[in-house]
């Protein structure tokens, strides 16, 4: 039984992992990060307000999950990729940071989390660790469901539960459908 | 599950109105649905962001879920390129449109 989210004190989550599913999860996350790539970090010998005024990309990214990641803004209109282009110049920067920082979030806790006699983490999250967790939860989901080809299909769907041993699909559904319910326990603990 | 479409009743005076927006029609945040996000998680976004009660923080969700999409928010277009930036944030699927 994978570990979930149990309530812990002063708001916090708790969450219970053995080895393999805290190595899954780290996995996940570095791969979230390289996907997000590098921050746009100012070289030593550059001014560092240059930062604060450096310009994000104007085009939708190519791959399909970093594109339902950053989507377009302006979905109508003839107005609208001309539109999309400019918010996601002034917007997309901020987005990729914050996601990295979730990711980052998530790598340190699994570091810092002390093992009890079996080995097993004792992952333990105050109210900001709960905020990072659970975006970066989300957007592990949204880039797993992106890289299934996740649908509203009801059959579909069902035809991803029922997965021969032997499909190469078979780790990565257990995987989403795991964070899913890491999600949606951390999600009870956060709202009760 | 389908949902029946609200007959509605065009008057002249609604018509002479679906003209080409003016400069200070309201704008609105449009929630799309995606196959992935959480029906729990888009609910507690809808609370936790626009600071919605629970009750109209699921409607919305429940329209986005069978719908297809919900319009959560309005305002100036500053107003909802802020809301949408916000709910790409979360994870969202989010675009901003003149009110119609």
């Amino acid at each position: 039984m994978a570990g979930l989210f149990k309530p812990a004190r002063h708001g916090g989550a708790s969450l219970t992992l053995d080895p393999v599913e805290v190595s899954i999860l780290r996995n996940l996350s570095v791969q979230m990060l390289e996907l997000l790539g590098p921050g746009d970090e100012p070289a030593a010998d550059e001014d560092p307000l240059a930062r604060l005024f450096a310009e994000g990309p104007s085009k939708a990214p190519e791959d399909p999950a970093l594109a339902r990641l950053f989507p377009d803004a302006y979905g109508e209109g003839e107005d609208a990729a001309e539109l999309s282009a400019e918010f996601r110049r002034f917007t997309e920067n901020d987005l990729r940071d914050r996601k990295r920082e979730d990711a980052l979030a998530v790598v340190r806790s699994l570091d810092a989390a002390g093992a009890d006699r079996k080995g097993r983490s004792q992952v333990q999250l105050d109210k900001d660790g709960c905020a990072h967790w659970l975006g970066a939860l989300n957007d592990l989901r949204l880039t797993l469901g992106s890289r299934l080809e996740v649908s509203d299909d009801p059959d579909e769907a069902e035809g991803m539960y029922r997965l021969a041993d032997d499909d190469p699909r078979k780790p990565l559904v257990m995987a989403y459908l795991w964070l899913g319910g890491l999600q949606e326990t951390l999600i009870e603990v956060i709202t009760r | 599950m389908s949902v029946a479409p609200v007959e509605i009743e065009r008057t002249e005076w609604d018509t002479s109105s679906q003209e080409t927006p003016s400069p200070d029609t309201p704008w609105v945040t449009i929630v799309h649905n995606d196959p992935v996000n959480l029906m729990s998680y888009v609910e507690y976004v809808f609370q936790s962001y626009f600071g919605y009660p629970k009750d109209k923080a699921r409607r919305l969700m429940m329209d986005v879920h069978h719908k297809g999409r919900a319009s959560v928010s309005s305002g100036s277009r500053e107003e909802m390129e802020r809301d949408v930036q916000a709910m790409h944030g979360y994870g969202l699927w989010a675009t901003l449109q003149h009110d119609r």
